[in-house]
């Protein structure tokens, strides 16, 4: 009998601290004002990006979204590349063009998209062209939760199961879209509405990397050997929120600004003349309060992939653990330095 | 007088409009977040969030409109249209012919705009030359928060749809939310004149089609809308240092278009020049030339337009969009000064 496969946790321990080390030094350089634009964090997806990236081979293919860093990393596209394209230079993944909510690489066969649940038919292209060209290749799409309400994602799950196609979904669920709470505006169950399209699907724990990895596993074999898509629902938390200063976490971090910002136009509509009732517009102001206090939710500490990985292997060899974070802590000081050496 | 920012306005006129009418109801994506004024004032039955759903919400907006509401439905950004653009394409713009005249749809699709803050091609665009393209639908683009506010309330009170537009770089929530983040290590080229204004007291309906004259000047007529305008009319005040006289016209509406007072103007100056921060092929511009050459107006003509898709990279970005610098160069070397 064929021995399980088990992951190599040093490599997915390595892999999720390489990304956070990336996505940290990329939100100081956003803070610096060198990043422009929005910058959407995959900060507390790193267990779902490595678990499943780390198993990709040659030939397979990523349909990324607008939170497309972890993954881009764990692939192991080229961290100067990946970096100065954030900085905008020529010299950059995508000469600077696209930035870090349109990353592309043609010899990984990954794309990304800023418009959400874009990955989903963009994944189902790439199946199939796997399935014509590619034998024992697959395609995975990432997408939050906040996209399984988007008619093309759910149009492409039974594409993808009517045509058998060698896919997994993966969809990241932080239960909060935007600012919105998903479990306000999603009727029944996301598991439910994968199985319904005939998906294999399983809902995971997305903050611990090894099972994680398992549930991949399964699935990515599932899809090699044509027997179809999979759908997983990996449960993650996002401590930036939706992009940097995210409006919500603002009252969380800092809530002298956010509370002079936005509390005045509030009072003001609160007290205007006229309907509706003071009752109806006390209900209001707590719907608008309940989300400040959900985005609280989102700041961790136990459910921080990272660090629990970290909390197994310090057990096992606290010496080769910290050799492991000199060495990759080293290798981001560098990157920066070299992406930054040119930007003033 | 009351002094008021961008989007401010658009909110106070919305709510001035909502107070006498049970039939407006703003739906979109987290406007319990980015209208949490409207939402605290009128409840959450009238300011109603969606899930990320731009196709099912726009198209449920066209039919609820046709049904007695007054929908305002809000994709946040104009590129999400997109997602939604069979309910436009399609159905919204359609159902008044299809229907004999019978049938309207009184919906307001609400959007912002526009670039030069580093969010690259997918999330800067202006595409209201693409909107105005389908018969049917009106599409507004002002650029003054006094505007902002009266062209919401014609847009309310309008009984085909309305797509209303409002530029990020004017609009101080959508850039603090998009481009500034908190920080103060970024700096953007924001117009004043067209960010924070004095806006009337009680709102009164501006209406549609009906360009106005942001400066007077003789010897050639820059046409634009939005952020472009603010763009012009500085140009124009750096021209007359060298002896230019440039005229500036706000459309303020793409469609209906104020063809009249384009072709008076360009009619008096000879010349021609369209600021257009949407792309130039096939679009506004073009169509500016076209009314202009229809009414037989002798006259030269060029534009700044953006050309390409916008590029992530900031100095890029600059060098897309239609600049002050860009504008008084093109008026140059048309007047060969």
């Amino acid at each position: 009998m064929q021995a399980l496969a088990q992951p190599d946790v040093w490599l997915l321990y390595r892999l999720m601290l390489r990304s956070r080390l990336f996505e940290e030094a990329v939100a100081e350089l956003w803070r610096q004002g060198k990043i422009s634009g929005e910058m959407h964090l995959g900060i507390g997806e790193e267990a779902i990006a490595a678990g499943i990236v780390q198993q990709l081979r040659d030939g397979d293919a990523l349909a990324l979204d607008h939170r497309g860093t972890p993954p881009m990393v764990v692939r192991g596209i080229d961290l100067d590349l990946l970096l100065r394209e954030f900085l905008g230079r020529a010299d950059g993944l995508c000469s600077g063009m696209g930035g870090h909510m349109h990353l592309f690489s043609r010899e990984h066969l990954t794309a990304s998209s800023g418009i959400v649940g874009a990955s989903a038919p963009a994944a189902v292209g790439f199946a199939l062209a796997a399935q014509h060209l590619r034998p024992r290749t697959v395609a995975v799409a990432f997408f939050g939760e906040g996209a399984m309400n988007q008619g093309a994602l759910l149009e492409s799950l039974n594409l993808a199961a009517a045509w058998k196609l060698p896919l997994l979904f993966v969809c990241k669920d932080s239960q909060l879209a935007i600012t919105t709470d998903s479990s306000s505006v999603t009727g029944g169950n996301i598991i439910d509405r994968a199985r319904g399209f005939a998906l294999v699907a399983e809902e995971i724990d997305g903050r611990d990397v090894v099972s994680v990895w398992h549930s991949a596993h399964k699935a990515l074999n599932r899809a090699r050997s044509g027997m179809g898509p999979s759908f997983l629902l990996a449960q993650c938390v996002h401590p930036e929120g939706h992009f940097l200063d995210d409006p919500l976490l603002q009252f969380v971090r800092r809530p002298g600004r956010a509370l002079r910002q936005r509390v005045p136009p509030l009072v003001r509509s609160a007290i205007a003349r006229g309907a509706p009732s003071l009752r109806a517009r006390l209900s209001s102001i707590k719907a608008v309060t309940d989300l400040i206090a959900g985005a609280r939710k989102q700041t961790f500490k136990r459910d921080d992939p990272v660090h629990r990985t970290r909390q197994e292997l310090i057990k096992e060899h606290k010496l080769r653990l910290q050799q492991v974070e000199k060495e990759e802590e080293k290798k981001m000081t560098e990157v920066v330095r070299r992406a930054t050496v040119h930007v003033s | 007088m009351r002094r008021m920012g961008f989007s401010q306005a658009i909110d106070d006129a919305l709510s001035q409009a909502m107070e006498t009418d049970p039939t407006i109801v703003v739906i979109g994506e987290d406007v319990h977040t980015i209208r949490s004024s409207l939402l605290v004032r009128f409840g959450k039955e009238r300011v109603r969030h969606t899930p990320i759903s731009e196709a099912a919400f726009v198209g449920a907006g066209v039919t609820a409109a046709m049904a007695g509401l007054r929908p305002v439905v809000e994709v946040m950004l104009v590129d999400f249209i997109g997602v939604a653009m069979d309910a436009l394409l399609n159905h919204a713009s359609k159902v008044e012919t299809f229907s004999g005249g019978k049938w309207k749809v009184p919906l307001v699709v609400r959007a912002a705009c526009g670039g030069g803050y580093g969010d690259a091609g997918q999330h800067e665009q202006s595409l209201w030359g693409w909107l105005a393209h389908i018969p049917g639908l009106a599409v507004v683009v002002p650029s003054t928060p006094a505007d902002a506010g009266g062209l919401m309330l014609t847009a309310l009170q309008n009984d085909g749809p309305v797509v209303y537009l409002e530029h990020k770089l004017l609009s101080k929530p959508w850039l603090e939310f998009m481009g500034i983040g908190g920080r103060n290590t970024v700096k953007f080229d924001v117009p004043r004149e067209g960010a924070i204004v004095n806006t009337p007291r009680v709102w009164k309906p501006l209406p549609f089609g009906k360009a106005v004259l942001r400066r007077e000047g003789k010897d050639v007529t820059l046409v634009s809308v939005g952020v472009g305008v603010h763009r012009a009319v500085e140009a124009a005040r750096i021209l007359e240092r060298r002896k230019i006289s440039a005229s500036v016209l706000d459309l303020r509406t793409v469609r209906p278009l104020d063809a009249t007072f384009v072709c008076e103007d360009v009619a008096r100056s000879g010349r021609m020049i369209v600021v257009d921060e949407d792309y130039e092929a096939f679009g506004l511009s073009g169509e500016l030339a076209a009314v202009v050459l229809e009414a037989g107006i002798p006259f030269t003509y060029t534009r700044v337009c953006t050309k390409t898709t916008i590029p992530y990279a900031r100095h890029l970005e600059d060098q897309t969009i239609p600049s002050t610098q860009k504008i008084v160069e093109t008026v140059r070397k048309l007047l060969n000064k």
